[in-house]
């Protein structure tokens, strides 16, 4: 029962955190230059003082902050982050369009960094002077030290230019017909330069990470003993081993969500990937504030949801964390 | 020929300052001490490059997609026409200046709420490390483009929202430090011989956490780097400065024609950072005594 009252706990505190992210959502919005009638002014081609005080009357900005406050957050819980006058939708249903992008990019490349790092890092904790530990090191290096953006366009001049084998950008092609799986086969060409792009950020962290933990597993008395009850050294790394050294990877990548979400908004730009990050580069351009402030209120979203779920994987994963967490 | 090592005596008394044992330790690590002297020399061309080679970045000296070595331009002309040599000294200015400010502002904000939150523990520290989980769910890159589209990309506020979505890590770093270093006895004795809580906080626990707290910093310079190249790329940059980042996001609808323009101040940033990074690699050998020992 424990199990169920520490995750109702954490479930409580998440949507108190998103409250925070909502009352900073709208201090940012009101303490910034320029407010709404100012833009409905705008996009009517000026307006004179008289107007504008009739527009801010009419949504309530001549009512007290804590007012006005109270009337976002309650606008919130229906779903209603405002309307974007640039794209002349609700910002709700126009991230919601984006979203779906999003997630997928995100998703996959954690998966995939989470993956090939751990592979990687398992592989040369076994051999840690093998050539896997140097390209490690090396990946590592590289991981940290190169911004992605970069990285994304070198692999989009070497894959999509110079060897034309992957599309260049987008998420798919519009041309094509037919049913679920070309649509499915066609997706999954558009997200793999993106995929790898982001994922290599993490790669390496993880790699390390599991290197790092794993050597120390493999020291451990109960490897010993496993080995010396006459188990195969793949069964001692695969079955004991990996297990135990599995959760500070899942931490760490819990606590990379918010990095991941931040450089898939640059991945996303230059892939031209539909999704969050590139909404986020248009709204920024056009100062869209609603949009720019919902788009920053459903990323933290997705953040603090991430947290939840790898909170979740970890108690799966090792019975131990659990009761307080 | 073979000597005797001196006495244990003479030892002691030939041991050395901690900061010559900490080069001692640096100078062992020799990919941070290659890295120091690049580090070095895009320090000292940044701050006499504008000066050995004065042509204006923002005006047009050639045709546009020279390549590089034509015409006697190194690294060819952009898009309009700029010498993209001197793009990249301009902007090795504003990214090392950015990134270094930044980072000023983020440690001084993390060391800050850090010591405090460690030092009085209680209701406060609760408070504190509460906000820092907040920073923690924003997605880093976005809150600061938030910023800087709002109030404006001038390079002051550029600075400030790297520098206030940034701090959290080294929040981190010293609240533990300090959670260790208060209970030690030296503090014990600082505190019963009466001194005061600032004090205590800023002249006995602080220099004792610093080790860590230096690694992690040398790390935020180069995460401020990439954070302004990010935002610059995005086109969120003061358009009076050239900067590496805004050289990438500028060019890059011209790859196909052009893809020096990109791949040249993108491998700027990645040497830069990388030096930093590997010197921060060797601070840590250098500064950690765990290390030592071994």
């Amino acid at each position: 029962m424990t199990f169920i009252n520490t995750f109702a706990t954490r479930v409580f505190y998440a949507i108190i955190l998103l409250m925070a992210v909502l009352v900073l959502n709208f201090s940012l919005m009101h303490m910034a230059p320029g407010d709404v009638a100012d833009t409905i002014a705008q996009s009517m081609g000026g307006a004179d003082k008289e107007v504008l005080d009739a527009i801010r009357t009419d949504y309530g900005l001549d009512q007290p902050f804590l007012v006005q406050l109270g009337r976002y957050m309650g606008n919130v819980a229906q779903f209603d982050l405002g309307h974007s006058f640039f794209f002349n939708q609700p910002v709700t249903q126009l991230i919601l369009e984006r979203l779906p992008a999003t997630l997928l990019l995100v998703i996959s490349a954690q998966l995939l960094a989470l993956f090939v790092g751990v592979v990687l890092g398992v592989y040369s904790a076994r051999k840690p002077n093998g050539i896997v530990s140097h390209f490690v090191t090396f990946f590592a290096l590289f991981g940290y030290s190169a911004p992605v953006f970069w990285t994304g366009i070198l692999l989009l001049i070497s894959f999509s230019l110079m060897i034309p084998i992957l599309p260049v950008a987008g998420m798919r092609d519009v041309t094509i017909e037919g049913n679920f799986w070309v649509h499915f086969i066609d997706v999954a060409r558009h997200l793999v330069l993106p995929m790898i792009t982001l994922a290599s950020i993490f790669l390496a962290l993880y790699s390390r990470l599991s290197r790092a933990t794993m050597m120390e597993t493999l020291g451990s008395d109960y490897v010993r003993t496993a080995k010396a009850k006459g188990l195969s050294e793949r069964q001692v790394v695969y079955k004991h081993a990996l297990k135990n050294s599995l959760s500070p990877v899942i931490t760490l990548a819990g606590l990379q969500f918010s990095a991941v979400v931040s450089g898939a908004v640059l991945v996303e730009t230059v892939f031209s990937w539909p999704g969050l990050g590139t909404l986020a580069f248009q709204s920024i351009i056009a100062r869209d504030t609603p949009t720019i402030l919902g788009i920053l209120f459903f990323s933290a979203l997705v953040v603090i949801v991430g947290n939840l779920l790898t909170d979740l994987a970890l108690r799966l994963v090792d019975p131990r964390v659990g009761g307080k967490g | 020929m073979s000597q005797q090592p001196p006495p244990i005596e003479e030892q002691i008394e030939q041991a050395r300052s901690p900061l010559s044992e900490a080069w001692e330790m640096f100078r062992r690590n020799h990919a941070a001490v290659a890295a120091l002297v690049v580090l070095g020399l895009i320090v000292i061309g940044a701050i006499i490059g504008p000066f050995l080679y004065p042509t204006d970045p923002f005006e047009m000296v050639w045709a546009p997609f020279s390549p590089p070595g034509a015409e006697g331009f190194l690294l060819g002309t952009d898009y309009l026409g700029r010498d993209l040599m001197a793009m990249i000294i301009n902007g090795a200015r504003v990214s090392l200046i950015i990134g270094l400010a930044a980072a000023v502002v983020s440690i001084f904000i993390g060391v800050t709420i850090g010591a405090l939150a460690g030092f009085y523990r209680g209701i406060l520290e609760e408070i504190l490390m509460r906000i820092t989980e907040f920073f923690q769910v924003l997605p880093t890159l976005l809150f600061s483009m938030v910023i800087v589209a709002l109030f404006g990309a001038s390079l002051p506020m550029i600075t400030l929202a790297i520098g206030i979505v940034s701090w959290t890590a080294v929040a981190r770093i010293t609240r533990a430090e300090f959670l260790r270093i208060r209970e030690l006895e030296y503090v014990m004795a600082s505190r019963a011989s009466g001194v005061q809580n600032m004090k205590l906080m800023f002249r006995v626990i602080l220099p004792n956490a610093l080790p860590p707290i230096i690694v992690q910093s040398a790390l935020m310079v180069g995460s401020a780097i990439l954070f302004e190249a990010g935002l610059s790329f995005l086109g969120l940059t003061d358009p009076n400065v050239v900067s590496w980042g805004q050289i990438i996001g500028s060019n890059r609808q011209y790859i196909l024609d052009a893809s020096y323009t990109v791949t040249i101040p993108g491998l700027a940033i990645f040497v830069t950072v990388l030096a930093i990074s590997l010197v921060g690699d060797g601070l840590n050998d250098a500064l950690n005594p765990k290390l030592r020992s071994r």
